[in-house]
């Protein structure tokens, strides 16, 4: 418990629910990430199944019960799969990318793992906000893309903030000898940009809409290559950046 | 020789970029961009219509290109796609196909 509370902490809030999962602990395994993983909707239910946990959520309630063992992995991987879920419905997308704000700005640095989401997080100065170095949280909202703080936190184990700010650039990453910032073709970077999508459901509508909200981010938000040595210089060439 | 009969596969999403087609496979979130001239093809996907009629009238009636040349090219085309079941292959008209 003291495991979620410190990494949902920050976004707890007295505002009704949209989503109210009952957890049922259970005697079970261990959570292990390798396992194959199954989201299945039947009607407007959705099923999730993994070797440590069941979970099920209408979509029409907002309600839903999980059965789990006592450990906080399997909580934040039921989280994680409903916030694909839901936000797919939404014009939105959970990316593995690093993400921060500068200013009233927010960049998305997205890569496989490796590429060096978390390097870029630790190279962050004082001035810039981590919303999170492993899962970021993108939405369209109001005719633009924001970022969000996300309590998905990677290696750092540092939950961001609850807040967000205007998507102004995405950034594919990759390491190298010298730092360097090159456009993408739109296809090239719908591609790439889904390659890192999070989204594990088998239906047609919902793969229809990410695809759309992933065309609409190329569309509307500039999506680059960045090649970067690991020094603090880059946060230099990144916030040199026009607005996107 | 028999002819070929081409469908858009059920379990896809697709969305045009500018004057390409994405196209995403729902089974394994692949993802194909194609060209013009693929998006052609693609859009003319519709089950009945000969692939060697959609190139004729298609391709070259737009491209200055063979007919040998185009309908090689169409054919590599289909096998690749097919093989993700992005586009559905047959020698005769394929039934239900979205139009």
């Amino acid at each position: 418990m003291n495991v979620l509370e410190r990494g949902y902490g920050g976004y707890l809030s007295r505002a009704a629910a949209d989503v109210q999962l009952e957890v049922t602990l259970v005697d079970g395994p261990q959570a292990d990430p390798s396992a194959e993983l199954v989201v299945q909707r039947e009607g407007k239910t959705w099923h999730l199944l993994r070797g440590d946990l069941r979970a099920e959520w209408n979509r029409a309630t907002g309600r839903g019960r999980v059965w789990q063992n006592l450990n906080s992995y399997s909580t934040d991987v039921v989280l994680r799969i409903l916030h694909t879920l839901i936000l797919a419905g939404q014009d939105g997308v959970l990316l593995h990318a690093a993400s921060a704000k500068v200013g009233d700005r927010a960049f998305a640095f997205s890569g496989v793992s490796g590429a060096g989401k978390t390097t870029i997080s630790r190279l962050a100065p004082n001035y810039v906000t981590l919303f999170t170095d492993e899962i970021s949280y993108l939405k369209m909202e109001n005719g633009e893309f924001r970022a969000w703080g996300t309590p998905f936190s990677g290696e750092l184990a540092k939950p961001g903030p609850n807040s967000w700010a205007r998507l102004a650039r995405v950034f594919l990453l990759r390491q190298g000898p010298e730092n360097s910032i090159e456009p993408m073709e739109r296809h090239e970077a719908v591609c790439s940009v889904l390659r890192n999508v999070l989204f594990f459901a088998d239906d047609p509508e919902l793969a229809g809409r990410v695809l759309e909200t992933v065309c609409r981010l190329v569309e509307t938000v500039p999506v680059q290559r960045l090649t970067f040595r690991p020094e603090a210089a880059i946060w230099d060439l990144v916030t040199s950046m026009e607005n996107g | 020789m028999a002819e070929t009969y081409i469908a858009r596969g059920k379990a896809v999403a697709a969305r045009a970029l500018g004057g390409e087609m994405m196209i995403m496979s729902v089974a394994d979130s692949t993802v194909f961009a194609l060209d013009e001239v693929a998006t052609i093809l693609w859009k003319s996907a519709d089950g009945v219509t000969p692939l060697e009629t959609i190139v004729r009238d298609h391709v070259c009636a737009a491209y200055e290109v063979s007919p040998e040349t185009a309908i090689r090219d169409a054919e590599d085309f289909c096998r690749e796609l097919s093989g993700s079941g992005i586009l559905l292959t047959s020698d005769r008209p394929i039934a239900g196909a979205a139009r």
